[in-house]
């Protein structure tokens, strides 16, 4: 079972729907059920709206998250979720989970923001959650603020808005991506099914 | 690079059974290109990078309607979909986020009621509130009536037919409002507003292309994107907007209802035009 934690932010329709076209055991776990982080081969965790939002709603979490970290369960962070794993943010005044030394910073006026639509990846380094997708590849992207960690070495792939940012960063068992795999059509699908692969060991 | 995107709306007639929907008026008779997630799913297919539905009755009783609606499309499409139409609260909203929507489209309602962009921004996030503008040139054609219109805080531009200035309208450009649609826009952005989808009401059904001094009168005066809509009949449109202002989107209907193109011919000859697309899907 891979779990999609649903800390009441944001809809997972997409997120279930798309996990389930390339795996056959996705499950949202909410408050009530925290324990099930515990069987779960792989964990999601989504985000949309506000950063302080996102780690107040979250915070029932956190312990067990951390826990399974520790323990080598592949994690995913979507957008804002991906935004948690690291220590603070621009966007607000409580802590992240600190998976991920580094900050979530503003994106510069100097583009227009939200950063919003498609825009392909400049692969930095190898990892499974990326394979089979090249450069030439688009993925969905919606967001005002963008991390910075403090290892540039976390940094797996980079998009170009202006500057260069991270679009996907890798700590270990710990991965983020800014876009949003579940409305990128048939690459966001495959990132999905790359982090099945993943979670199955393979 | 992020690319310019492509974005069919998808009217939708909920007064039919699951709804339908609207190619055009044929014979004074409404004439249909099909069932909403089928024709979503087509699109997706193609090469559409996000999707519009719009209830054009915006009538609150169908309102479950359009949840089915999308709910069907969201199982099987994983771009992104607006729905517009007849929201009007925070609760309309969430139940179309919660059918699988990733952003509402608030118009007349927001022009009743400020407030109501800054609290869907608040409550779902900038990135899911889009506030439409139906803007109509309102053409000043002496001296006089140009001084008349800056005493009123209009702002004059000068487009190729003479100057005007842009009035919003509502309830789907039946009615109009008197606010000024630059004005308007600058306010929905600093309400927190992510994204102006722009239609001229002048062009609207036209295919005589899109306004584009309207366009750029709204890109330059805000930081967010802009989808320029309202006009489109030719590929060649989409290919202007994008080379005459900053949109960062172009909607159009029935160029790929009537199936005269397929989402992937339009972005072929935009890429061959020198205009960055998605088209490896």
């Amino acid at each position: 079972m891979i779990a999609i934690v649903d800390y009441g932010i944001g809809n997972l329709f997409s997120i279930y729907n798309g996990l389930k076209r390339v795996y056959d055991h996705p499950k949202l776990v909410t408050t009530d059920a925290i324990a099930e982080l515990n069987d779960a081969k792989g964990i999601i965790v989504p985000g949309v709206g506000a950063f302080d939002d996102c780690v107040r709603s979250f915070r029932p979490f956190s312990a067990a998250l951390i826990k399974r970290v520790e323990s080598g369960v592949p994690v995913l962070g979507i957008c804002v979720g991906m935004q948690l794993l690291f220590d603070e943010s621009e966007e607000g005044s409580e802590t992240g989970l600190g998976l991920i030394p580094g900050k979530v910073v503003r994106l510069p006026e100097d583009e227009r923001v939200p950063h919003m639509g498609w825009n392909n990846l400049h692969l930095q380094k190898q990892s499974a959650l990326l394979d089979g997708i090249t450069g030439d590849d688009y993925f969905y992207f919606v967001h005002s603020y963008y991390c910075v960690p403090q290892d540039a070495e976390r940094i797996v792939a980079s998009v170009e808005y202006g500057r260069q940012l991270a679009a996907v960063v890798q700590r270990k068992n710990l991965y983020g991506v800014q876009f949003h795999p579940e409305k990128s059509s048939k690459r966001g699908l495959q990132i999905l099914q790359n982090f099945a692969g993943i979670c199955n060991g393979k | 690079m992020l690319t310019k995107r492509i974005i069919p709306c998808l009217d939708c007639d909920l007064a039919v059974s699951d709804g339908r929907v609207v190619k055009g008026i044929e014979f004074k008779q409404i004439t249909y290109a099909g069932i909403p997630w089928e024709l979503a799913a087509a699109y997706d297919e193609q090469g559409a990078d996000e999707l519009v539905f719009l209830d054009i009755t915006a009538s609150h009783e169908r309102r479950e309607t359009m949840a089915h609606v999308i709910e069907k499309t969201a199982s099987n499409v994983f771009i992104p979909l607006t729905v517009g139409g007849g929201i009007r609260s925070v609760d309309d909203a969430r139940r179309m986020f919660n059918a699988g929507a990733d952003k509402v489209s608030i118009n007349t309602a927001a022009l009743q009621n400020h407030e109501l962009v800054n609290e869907i921004a608040r409550v779902f996030g900038s990135q899911a509130c889009v506030v439409a503008i139906d803007a109509k040139r309102m053409y000043v054609l002496t001296e006089e009536e140009a001084n008349k219109a800056v005493d009123e805080g209009r702002e004059l531009i000068k487009t190729k037919e003479g100057k005007c200035w842009f009035e919003c309208s509502f309830f789907g450009g039946r009615k109009f409002t008197g606010v000024d649609a630059l004005q308007w826009a600058k306010e929905v952005a600093e309400r927190g507003a992510g994204e102006i989808l722009l239609t001229s009401m002048d062009r609207d059904g036209t295919k005589d292309g899109f306004d584009l001094e309207l366009t750029e009168a709204v890109c330059d005066r805000v930081n967010i994107p802009v989808i320029a809509s309202g006009g489109c009949g030719l590929p060649v449109h989409m290919k202007e907007v994008f080379e005459a202002t900053e949109a960062s989107a172009a909607l159009a209907a029935s160029i790929f209802h009537y199936k005269e193109y397929t989402v992937r011919e339009v972005k072929r000859y935009l890429r061959e035009n020198g205009v960055h697309v998605r088209l490896n899907l």
